[in-house]
């Protein structure tokens, strides 16, 4: 089938098919990724009559291959004649919907339920439904995993009595004796279910449902706890009690941790599933389970969930709920022994807050935030830190200033860069809501000790960070606090030093406005150009370029000019720096009007 | 399935999921110290907090003391003292009752080692319901999500003192002349086996040396079972393989199988070559593959051993899964492929020589110089060497320019002279062919 036939323009074509049956799988790779481009120069007719048998030939190939192959398929819907012949993707399909490689299997799956929304109603009884029935009886494992994915695209479309025979495969497969196609079924439950009459839910998913979790393997059981999630949203709120709690209660206490885990993951998306009146009695002792259970993993995992539970409990007594039942497991959690508990605590505890009000606030959790922002496990603390706007709404952060500082210090001065670089980075949020006045006085040295870091990240950062803090302060604050030390540090012994001036020189100077950079900047940039470390002059180029800009038609006196000249020469001839850059465009503009 | 991978972890958020904190990964560097005092914590089970009520223990009197008409009452007494659990991770509780206990499974440990008459058949319910309360558990969450049983210190089960009394009692009760498997297989059922596989995902080795023993005897003595252990050891090597990546116990069960294979019928059964085919060659692809590819090669050598037919499949899926960018795993790879070489029928070698070959060239031309060296070692082995010399007309065109072109360029004085010796080999082979190929390989560099 190689296209050679005397016609030039097919050429490249002939050579794409050659290269499909290539010895390197490169090449094979690269023309499968160019299929479309085969099969519209063959057309339409050539596509289906010979690419495509040749295509289900090769499926012994390498997975790599054979996922771009799946891919591909999925979009050739009109390369083989639009959907009236879209039907001629199966086969090629169907052989990768069985093979062992999870990710090929997924991907023709995904390709499939795509295609099938282009079959007409006739086509999808006639071609793909018997097609789905023969991976959900396959011999082996793989083909009937995939067929589980692809009940429910077929399912709202065919008619009833097929309609009936799916539901019966599907039930099947929910059986199965390996477990993979168990874990299969049991994560396309949810899905399955929605797109079934309210009777059939009720008759034969709730069956199913509970089969599943109660299987021997856990991993079975904890996927059905995420189908429960569906399933509870499509009842009616009186069946629920019936058809779903009993499951549910059982899942809460499963005996294996990941399933507990499961549920607590799940949580909020469970809850809004019941309703509140089933919250109320079932889910709240369930949560305090959860929240005391012997496994940090689940009690880390509900701990995240605190914040988004108590939210959405019913308004009428969720105060009541959280005070009396929910707010006595979490202050057990702040002296978890777990540090993971802690910290996925203090990462939502803060929004409490704003649920109970000022007092509640500043008598119950108050506490609770002083505690954990003395915790001995850094990203408790920053977690606290990083949430404190919430709080700052409520009863405002002066509350929380005397022990905010000491827990902030320690941080800025922790041994691992990491943690330096995190609070660094909700620097700018505090400043806003401490104020200039307490910045100023317990903070700001805080941020030009960060500036001589030994760490790159570091400094960085605090470069970035200064310039967020004169956006919020304003140019006049960063002339009489910032700029002087700033610019002081040109003259350090250090030339790591001498360059974060230059670094802050380029991210504050459009902060800082024309003036200040024309007056108090540019000098010192000037005068750095005759440093005797190159890489200082190089980087005095690169700033002049920066603030190029901000300079833009200020009159540069005699002395100046020559440097200009300097660094240009530096950038484009010994650095052999990109001139098309737009920016040096601008330095380009600038040393124009010099001369 | 991303939701049967448990738990979720996320480094950059710290607020879900269990890898090491975002704040101890810094800078690359592991802090050898603090995940060192991790390690040295043991673990205990979820299992404690099922026990609702604690009973104190009050101790009975000796085995060894009981009139022969008590013994069995006796006997039966103890195991339903050992189903009693104790909290190993609090040290100091109930010492008096943790001793009891022990004493019992001792006592327990070696009546039914030493003394027959023992067992009878009203004790066995109370013997494995006595094991199954004790060993069947959730296994608890690993303490270290990037456990690398090469580097890492495995986490310890804290219960071991009570539980490597039961694990000895139930090895005993299997071994013990005694044992009846007819009765046994009443209560060692289906269910209890697939508890009993779970465990082998346990994080401490040496309840795992155990589960193996264990296993082994069950499979040996409850032939009712045999297929059923396969069938299971299979789903936990597939889903190993294509879902999680993660199960403690692949080598141990491997070394089961290595033995279960040994004794096959032949021919072989299609539920063992597909086990061949689908799950073991598909075992080679995994991330972890250095810690159970002795015991994995042991298993595929078995299968050739029993049936030489198999060769091709193994041969051309060790090439089809041939490591594409970890030369540790190559080095594996091509070891085990030696030690097929060195029990292959020449027949079979014939029909693998060609594309077999090819991957030695390209793994002799590796610059990874420990892959080429491993390659070039087969022309030290004397059977390879002589099925080498026998089709030296197909292999030699197949790797001459490869060897030709290394020993010009390799950065390695050691596979310069290894390659050198190659060569020499096979100029002494058949110096025609390889005066030839000399010839049209310049002509062919020259244009």
């Amino acid at each position: 089938m190689a296209g050679a036939d005397g016609d030039d323009s097919l050429y490249p074509i002939a050579v794409l098919i050659d290269e499909l049956r290539n010895e390197d799988v490169q090449l094979r790779l690269n023309s499968i990724k160019k299929l479309s481009t085969i099969a519209l120069a063959l057309g339409v007719e050539r596509t289906r009559t010979e690419l495509l048998p040749f295509l289900t030939d090769t499926i012994y190939d390498e997975d790599e291959v054979l996922l771009a192959l799946a891919e591909q398929l999925g979009n050739f819907t009109m390369l083989v004649g639009g959907p009236e012949y879209v039907h001629c993707l199966l086969p090629p399909l169907e052989s990768l919907a069985t093979v062992e490689e999870t990710v090929v299997r997924d991907k023709a799956v995904e390709s499939l339920r795509k295609i099938s929304q282009e079959h007409s109603p006739v086509d999808l009884e006639v071609h793909f439904e018997p097609l789905v029935k023969r991976l959900a009886s396959g011999d082996w494992f793989t083909s009937r995993t995939s067929a589980c994915g692809l009940f429910s695209v077929c399912y709202p479309r065919v008619s009833s009595t097929v309609k009936a025979e799916i539901r019966q495969h599907f039930r099947t497969l929910c059986s199965d004796d390996t477990p993979m196609v168990r874990r299969a079924a049991a994560s396309k439950l949810g899905e399955f279910a929605k797109v079934l009459e309210l009777d059939y839910v009720k008759s034969d998913i709730i069956s199913l449902f509970t089969a599943l979790a109660s299987d021997e393997q856990d991993s079975v059981r904890l996927l059905a706890v995420e189908a429960c999630v569906s399933i509870a949203t499509l009842l009616p709120q009186e069946d629920l009690e019936t058809l779903v709690m009993p499951t549910l209660r059982q899942a809460a206490e499963d005996k294996s941790w990941r399933v507990r885990y499961m549920v607590a993951d799940k949580f909020s998306e469970l809850q809004k599933a019941v309703g509140p009146e089933i919250t109320k009695n079932d889910l709240v002792p369930a949560f305090q389970n959860l929240l005391k259970d012997c496994e940090a993993e689940v009690r880390a995992a509900a701990a995240n969930k605190v914040k988004e539970f108590c939210e959405n409990l019913p308004e009428d007594n969720r105060e009541q709920i959280i005070m009396t039942h929910i707010l006595p497991c979490v202050k057990e959690l702040v002296s978890d022994t777990n540090q993971h508990v802690k910290s996925a605590l203090a990462s939502v505890i803060m929004g409490l807050s704003t649920i109970l009000g000022k007092d509640n606030t500043i008598e119950h959790l108050l506490p609770l935030f002083l505690a954990q922002l003395k915790d001995e496990c850094p990203e408790v603390r920053l977690n606290i830190i990083s949430n404190l706007d919430c709080v700052n709404e409520v009863i405002g952060i002066r509350q929380l200033s005397q022990s905010l500082l000491p827990a902030i210090v320690e941080l800025a001065e922790d041994a691992k860069w990491r943690v330096r670089l995190a609070i660094i980075e909700y620097m700018p949020l505090l400043a806003g809501q401490l104020g200039v006045e307490f910045f100023d006085e317990k903070l700001n040295t805080l941020c030009m000790a960060w500036l001589i870091d030994h760490v790159y990240a570091i400094r960085e950062a605090a470069t970035c960070n200064l310039m967020k803090l004169v956006e919020k302060f304003g140019a006049e604050w960063a002339q009489n606090t910032i700029v002087p030390k700033v610019l002081g540090m040109a003259n350090d012994p250090n030339y790591l030093h001498r360059m974060t001036t230059l670094f802050c020189i380029n991210a504050l100077s459009e902060a800082c406005g024309q003036e200040i950079t024309t007056k108090q900047m540019l000098p010192v940039v000037l005068k750095m150009s005759n440093d005797q470390v190159a890489n200082v002059r190089f980087n005095v180029a690169k700033s002049l370029q920066k603030i190029g800009p901000v300079l833009d038609n200020v009159p540069l006196n005699s002395n100046q000019r020559p440097v200009f000249t300097r660094c240009s020469f530096n950038l484009h001839t010994v650095f052999n720096y990109p001139s098309t850059n737009n920016k040096t465009a601008t330095t380009h503009t600038l040393l124009q009007d010099i001369y | 399935m991303e939701t049967t991978k448990l738990p979720p972890s996320s480094p950059s958020s710290p607020t879900t999921g269990f890898t090491v904190p975002s704040a101890e990964k810094v800078d690359g560097f592991p802090r050898r110290s603090m995940r060192r005092a991790r390690q040295r914590r043991s673990h205990s089970s979820s299992q404690f907090r099922y026990q609702s009520s604690q009973v104190e223990l009050t101790p009975l009197p000796l085995l060894k003391d009981a009139p022969v008409a008590e013994l069995h009452d006796l006997f039966c007494k103890k195991l339903q003292q050992c189903c009693m659990l104790f909290d190993f991770l609090d040290c100091v509780a109930d010492l008096k009752g943790k001793e009891i206990k022990r004493a019992a499974l001792n006592e327990l440990v070696e009546s039914v080692a030493t003394s027959r008459g023992v067992l009878i058949e009203p004790l066995y319910p109370e013997a494995i319901k006595m094991i199954s309360v004790n060993i069947f558990r959730t296994l608890p969450p690993s303490e270290n999500p990037e456990f690398d049983p090469e580097e890492d210190e495995p986490t310890l089960e804290a219960s071991w003192p009570h539980l490597q009394l039961v694990y000895e009692f139930f090895l005993r009760f299997l071994e013990s002349p005694d044992f009846q498997p007819s009765m046994a297989k009443r209560y060692v059922d289906q269910k209890f086996v697939l508890q009993l596989l779970e465990l082998f995902d346990s994080e401490d080795p040496r309840e795992r040396e155990y589960l193996k023993t264990i296993l082994h005897r069950v499979y040996g003595k409850l032939l009712g079972l045999r297929a059923y252990i396969r069938k299971q050891i299979n789903n936990i090597f597939l889903r190993f393989i294509y879902e999680t990546e993660h199960f403690n116990g692949v080598a141990e069960l491997l070394e089961i199988l290595g033995s279960i294979i040994n004794g096959f019928a032949l021919p072989l059964k299609a539920e063992h070559k597909q086990f061949l085919v689908r799950v073991l060659i598909p075992l080679h692809t995994a991330k972890s593959l250095s810690i159970f590819h002795a015991q994995l090669a042991y298993c595929v050598v078995q299968f050739m051993e029993k049936d030489a037919t198999v060769t091709e499949y193994i041969i051309r899926g060790l090439l089809k899964y041939w490591p594409k960018t970890c030369t540790q795993k190559e080095v594996m790879f091509l070891g085990e492929i030696e030690e097929i070489l060195d029990v292959i029928e020449p027949s079979q070698f014939i029909r693998v020589q060609e594309p077999l070959f090819k991957q030695i060239a390209a793994c002799i031309s590796s610059p990874h110089f420990q892959v080429a060296e491993r390659a070039l070692y087969f022309w030290n082995n004397e059977y390879i060497l002589s099925l080498i010399e026998e089709n030296c007309q197909v292999i030699l065109p197949l790797v001459f320019a490869t060897l030709y072109r290394v020993s010009k360029e390799h950065w390695n004085q050691t596979i310069v002279s290894l390659i050198y010796n190659v060569l020499k080999t096979f100029m002494e082979m058949n110096s025609k062919l390889f005066d030839d190929l000399t010839a049209s390989y310049k002509v062919e560099k020259q244009k």
